[in-house]
């Protein structure tokens, strides 16, 4: 009796587990289907392509143009994206291919700390260093006048808060580049820079595209810090100087209002349902080429 | 000429080191010089007074309590839903199975998924249900945040569960379900780290709480009450104009930064110590 | 009627007495080793027309074989052959392999494992398996040798301290660990860990040890140890033991079986198969042209 009380409990006990991990799966589509029904009055009537490249946003007359937040968010992650990029292939290349082990230990918990920071906190630096810094220093150079919270101040900010994902992504994909395979070019009078670039770089460059993808979609959705930062201005910005107005900050700053006009409330949610679906496309892509890559390299 | 490339590269990837190093320093000092001398007694231990959002006096002990309800109660929560997750997806589960694909494949995207996405999602369930923003709903959007974290960190470390160890419990006559203790033993290691990384996250995330819990001067006495949490603590008072509020947000900021170091360094330590059990 | 009779008859009618006497019922004396319900004191193992495919590959080629009774069963030949298979068709933890097929009946006290529903987990605390490096589990000395009988009913703290001792005895490790139950396992030397594993194991009350290449991760020192235990160990089970090295199986094996490529050549008494096999390969195998 107690034997198939112990069966009926592993068979039990997995059907639960079996539910929970369904629901995870249901919870992914919920999302999407959610958003979409939520979003549905804002489509009816209106194309597409009129929402996402008119620049006309004025909520009062039902007119929603999300150009000014789509090309907001696009300029600070692609700022975002040039600053970090560089350093965090220079130093991922260098903690794999060059670093005694003694460097690694000061470096990682580092990286942790960085990885760690609430994006609040991040938002509080870049109001006391960056904007400042910006508007007092750099802007002068080029214009004449900025306020600091701009596309760059964004731009920059958000390029710290990326810089450890793509760093830990890239060390992960340089070290399964075998051995054999540095040691062969080295082998052939190449210098270590030569190996690295040659061998290692370009062995994983379908893993490195996949990394910067990723790192794309989380500068997508990061909301707090760059709200703080970004001086949220509805216009499509002319330089990295401008305020910019991304949409995750335009949901953020809008949400608790939104309510006494249905149709605003559903151009949140479409917002809300492009970011979704901009991840969502993605993360898929660049998970499922890194997860072939890891397969192989096993 | 390859050899002056050599250097020149070796010198860039030694100033980008030390650039990574230069942000986590900036950072960590200017939370610390401007949040020390903003720093007193009363702000961690009061509730905001009267005046508190025009300057006088109070502290921040509501966000304090607010957050730490929320994620002591969410880490619980995720916890107990994502150690099955993972017990399933390695024990269960077939190596190859295309459920286990899916399911980590589906975590990921979760994982991916802004929390301010999370937060509008959130919102709308409640609304549709009549919750209004309270301590219930901060905490159930926080574990759905926080679920991915958990499983992708364990899953992490659970793969890497040796096959002889299951078979030497399996061949004492143990069922699957009951290699759980086993399995739990082994990879403590990485439960403690994903705990804390899930903690850190919870404890800092802010957009995914800013329409679900909503923001109080009190501390809760119910799950139906709104709470007020740091991050959000942090972003309101610094958009005062007022300077006094405004350096409470960078005391609030140090709090925050410092809970967060605390579970950075944890972390390392507990990666270190829980492996006691654990087979190389 | 001579003295030892009486002697015997009185023994006899007390052991009557005190097995129905309401005070045992009482005491409950607990023994260790003789917690489980047991079918029967005899155990007996029959393979017939076993076929087991993995994926495309015929591992195990119509094996027929009849274990015996409270003796060392050495299977010899050469690696790759199917030794360890066969062993794991045994308690079935060759149910984890991908795309494993099992044809013919293995007869363990009479009943079919193979297709008869019997429970898995009852089947594998008969049959326990010693696996080729020790592996201890994540967890207490102690802990380590609880953990079987947790699992199969007895929670009692006082009969798990009496069981750990008792295991630890009988695998001859008491001596060394009994001052540091609670220290993991991972902490043991590698002979060490072996012993507990079969401590482990025979805590459970299998009747079958199977004992895949047990020794051979260990020093001599230890290895000889595990043999001696094996030999002590065989009044009480019968044990199968699958071994790469001819000496050992000369040391210690009563019955001998040698396979080749998945088949069984020629089994039999230790002695006949020693001293004079019939099969060819088997000449050639125990002359050392191949291992």
């Amino acid at each position: 009796m107690r034997i198939n009380f112990r069966t009926l409990c592993d068979k039990g006990a997995g059907g639960m587990m079996f539910i929970l991990l369904i629901l995870s799966v249901v919870l992914l589509i919920a999302m999407g289907i959610g958003l979409w029904f939520k979003a549905a009055p804002v489509l009816e009537g209106r194309m597409l392509k009129d929402l996402l490249f008119s620049a006309n946003w004025k909520p009062l007359k039902g007119e929603f143009g999300f150009l000014p937040f789509v090309m907001g968010t696009l300029w600070i992650t692609g700022i975002a994206i040039i600053l970090a990029l560089p350093i965090s292939l220079l130093a991922a290349t260098f903690l794999t291919e060059y670093a005694r082990p003694v460097i690694k230990k000061y470096v990682f918990p580092a990286l942790d700390i960085l990885a760690a920071l609430p994006s609040v906190i991040y938002g509080v630096w870049g109001t006391l260093i960056i904007v400042p810094w910006i508007s007092e220093e750099l802007a002068l150079l080029f214009v004449e006048y900025s306020t600091g919270y701009s596309a760059l101040a964004s731009g920059i900010v958000l390029g710290v808060m990326i810089l450890p994902l793509l760093v830990s992504l890239f060390i992960e994909l340089f070290s399964a580049v075998p051995n054999d395979l540095r040691e062969a070019s080295l082998g052939l009078g190449a210098t270590k820079w030569q190996t690295t670039h040659r061998v290692v770089l370009r062995k994983t460059i379908p893993g490195m595209i996949a990394a910067v993808v990723l790192a794309i979609s989380r500068a997508f959705g990061e909301t707090i810090a760059v709200l703080m930062v970004c001086g949220n201005l509805a216009q499509v910005p002319n330089s990295m100087f401008d305020a910019v107005y991304p949409i995750p900050a335009l949901i953020a700053n809008n949400y608790g209002e939104m309510l006494s006009l249905p149709l605003y409330e559903a151009a949140l949610m479409f917002a809300a349902l492009i970011l979704f679906v901009v991840v969502l496309l993605f993360n898929l892509a660049s998970r499922m080429v890194l997860y072939r890559i890891e397969k192989k390299s096993n | 000429m390859k050899f002056f490339i050599e250097k020149l590269m070796r010198v860039l990837m030694i100033l980008s080191l030390l650039l990574v190093f230069g942000f986590v320093f900036s950072i960590v000092f200017t939370i610390f010089s401007k949040g020390w001398s903003a720093m007193s007694w009363d702000m961690i231990t009061k509730l905001p007074g009267g005046g508190f959002y025009i300057g006088k006096e109070g502290g921040f002990l509501n966000a304090i309590v607010g957050s730490l309800y929320i994620v002591g109660a969410s880490t619980l929560l995720g916890l107990l839903i994502s150690i099955p997750v993972v017990f399933y997806l390695n024990i269960y589960l077939k190596k190859k199975s295309k459920l286990a694909y899916v399911t980590r494949l589906a975590y990921d995207v979760l994982f991916g998924v802004p929390s301010i996405v999370y937060g509008a999602f959130a919102f709308t369930i409640m609304v549709y249900l009549g919750v209004k923003a309270s301590l219930l709903g901060g905490i159930i959007v926080v574990t759905l945040l926080i679920i991915p974290i958990f499983v992708r960190s364990m899953d992490e470390v659970a793969k890497e569960f040796p096959r002889e160890i299951l078979d030497a419990t399996y061949s004492l006559g143990a069922t699957r379900l009951e290699t759980i203790r086993v399995v739990v033993r082994q990879i403590a290691p990485g439960i403690a780290t994903a705990t804390l990384l899930s903690i850190g996250r919870a404890i800092g995330d802010a957009a995914a709480v800013i329409f679900t819990a909503g923001y109080t001067d009190s501390i809760p006495t119910s799950l139906s009450q709104p709470v007020a949490t740091l991050p959000l603590a942090v972003f309101f008072q610094l958009s005062s104009p007022i300077a006094e509020v405004q350096d409470r947000a960078y005391a609030a900021a140090l709090v925050l930064t410092v809970i967060v170091l605390i579970l950075s360094l944890l972390g390392r330590y507990f990666t270190n110590r829980f492996s006691k059990n654990k087979l190389k | 009627m001579s003295l030892k009779s009486s002697a015997n008859s009185i023994y006899n009618q007390y052991n009557e007495w005190w097995e129905s006497s309401a005070l045992r019922r009482q005491v409950k004396i607990f023994r260790p080793d003789y917690k489980f319900i047991r079918k029967s004191e005899e155990s007996e193992l029959m393979v017939e027309n076993l076929n087991v495919h993995i994926k495309n590959n015929h591992i195990l080629k119509d094996i027929n074989l009849s274990i015996p009774d409270k003796k060392i069963t050495c299977i010899i030949g050469p690696s790759g052959c199917g030794k360890s298979t066969l062993l794991k068709t045994f308690n079935r933890l060759i149910d984890s392999v991908e795309g494993v097929k099992l044809d013919g009946k293995v007869l363990i006290d009479g009943e079919d494992i193979i297709h008869s529903g019997q429970e898995i987990t009852e089947l594998r605390r008969k049959m326990g398996l010693i696996s080729q490096r020790p592996c201890p589990l994540p967890m207490s000395i102690f802990e380590n040798i609880a953990y079987g009988c947790r699992i199969h009913g007895i929670r009692n703290r006082r009969k798990l301290n009496m069981i750990v001792q008792h295991y630890l005895k009988s695998s001859g490790l008491w001596e060394e660990v009994k001052d540091r139950l609670r220290s993991p396992a991972a902490r043991l030397s590698i002979g060490q860990q072996q012993r507990l594993c079969l401590a482990r194991s025979l805590a459970v009350e299998p009747q079958f040890i199977l004992a895949d290449e047990a020794t051979s991760a260990l020093d001599p020192i230890s290895s000889k140890i595990i043999e001696d235990l094996f030999v002590k160990l065989k009044a009480n089970y019968s044990i199968i033991m699958v071994t790469h090295t001819l000496h050992q199986a000369l040391r210690i094996a009563d019955y001998v079986v040698f396979m080749y490529l998945g088949e069984i050549i020629e089994a039999g008494d230790a002695q006949q198969i020693f001293n004079n096999p019939q099969h060819e390969l088997t000449k050639k195998y125990l002359s050392g042209a191949f291992s």
